[in-house]
């Protein structure tokens, strides 16, 4: 094998269900629905989908939520804004946590 | 054609379908390929340099075609329809044939060739507006349509606006069409509709009547472009998985029926650009004496996936 990520797998998805149907089957309805436009659109939906695609950098899921974006009508400003959100909360994240550094480093220093 | 699936005549075999026509409503205008744009997604490859436009004798004979043949409805489609200086006599003269006339237009050659004149003829034949608008976003616009094509055409939609197309209780309908920038399926009309209305409305003060989503038929500059970027066999995958044998009773071919320039019969304005005449045969409006169409059969080619996918587009 060359890689472990094959983008032709991405179709095989269902066959997870193969030998626990029941949970696939929950797994799978729920998806859908939760995809189905509700108080948020289905491209709104689809542009967070696409944004935490990136935050937990699934190459199926960047494939898949990239072509659903477009489909949906989005374009490639608001998809790389949203992108931008999703990389200002992760960085975000790291440089919040420097406050503890802070307060750690002042503890021990005179 | 991708090769991996069967051909869209084996796929309505195993479905057990057979298309064949109903009587013809609508008479599809072809006036010719030529365009002041040179889309990229265009099926007829239409653009500056074609020369193939509709003369007035051939007009002529489509005007009695129409007549002899008990049209409902005429849709005006090129090309850009507004290059052809007969344009108005067109429709003066065909809007007392037929119930209702449908104009396609690029928007911008609305703009550039003669509106002041144009627009009197339209409001008073009450003819619809068919217009080209792919998205609310410039980059995407631009470049599928050219540069500056965006611009130009949010002004066509505000002068329209400012005529009463568009507008309530003005009765001049002005319905909006998004093909997609690239090679991916539309959205869903009803979500397009919804959005472009806001849209329209909060930045540009743009109203519309109805907006519609079309896919991209893999022809003309289209194919070209596909193969050029190596998203031809994809792009006929997805039409080919998304085939939905529901849409082939609304398919546009049952009720439509097309002509060329020169006046020979198409059964849509897809098998127009592939060179494949109506029922496979080279016929000229010239030659059918009166006729409804009804239960002829129709011409298919691997395209006609485009027109069943998902929903369907027509």
């Amino acid at each position: 094998m060359e890689t472990y990520y094959n983008p032709a797998d991405l179709l095989k998805f269902n066959n997870i269900g193969k030998d626990v149907p029941e949970l696939a089957k929950k797994f799978f309805e729920y998806y859908g629905a939760v995809f189905l436009e509700g108080e948020l659109s289905e491209r709104e939906k689809s542009l967070i989908a696409l944004a935490v695609a990136h935050t937990i950098q699934c190459p199926y899921c960047i494939d898949a939520y990239t072509k659903a974006c477009l489909e949906k009508g989005s374009n490639l400003a608001e998809m790389t804004e949203a992108l931008h959100v999703v990389t200002a909360i992760r960085g975000g994240a790291s440089l919040v946590h420097g406050v503890q550094m802070r307060n750690v480093a002042e503890k021990l220093s005179i | 054609m991708a090769d991996s699936f069967p051909s869209f005549f084996e796929t309505l075999k195993q479905h057990g379908l057979v298309l064949k026509r109903k009587p013809a409503e609508i008479l599809q205008i072809n006036l010719g390929r030529l365009c002041n744009q040179a889309c990229k997604h265009c099926h007829l490859s239409a653009g500056p340099h074609k020369r193939d436009i509709m003369n007035r004798n051939t007009m002529d004979e489509v005007i009695d075609f129409a007549q002899r043949c008990k049209f409902k409805a005429v849709d005006i489609t090129g090309g850009a329809p507004e290059m052809n200086p007969d344009l108005p006599y067109l429709i003066e003269t065909i809007s007392s044939v037929a119930d209702q006339v449908m104009l396609r237009s690029n928007l911008s050659a609305l703009l550039d060739y003669s509106h002041d004149q144009l627009i009197p003829v339209l409001k008073k034949n009450r003819v619809i507006l068919v217009s080209s608008f792919p998205s609310l976003n410039p980059a995407q616009t631009d470049s599928q349509r050219g540069i500056g094509v965006f611009e130009k055409s949010i002004e066509a939609l505000m002068l329209l606006n400012r005529q009463g197309y568009g507008m309530d209780g003005t009765g001049f309908l002005l319905n909006l069409v998004s093909n997609p920038s690239g090679a991916f399926l539309p959205s869903s009309q009803k979500a397009l509709e919804k959005r472009y209305r806001e849209i329209l409305k909060k930045k540009w003060g743009i109203n519309f009547n109805n907006a519609y989503t079309f896919a991209n038929v893999p022809l003309g500059r289209f194919e070209a472009w596909l193969q050029q970027s190596g998203n031809y066999d994809d792009y006929l995958t997805l039409l080919y998985k998304s085939f939905n044998p529901c849409t082939l009773p609304g398919l546009m071919c049952r009720n439509q029926i097309s002509v060329s320039f020169d006046g020979y019969l198409f059964d849509c304005d897809f098998n127009l650009a592939a060179g494949v005449y109506k029922a496979f045969e080279k016929t000229h409006i010239s030659q059918i004496r009166v006729s409804s169409f009804d239960k002829d059969p129709i011409a298919v080619g691997n395209h006609c996936y485009t027109c069943t996918a998902g929903t369907g587009f027509t």
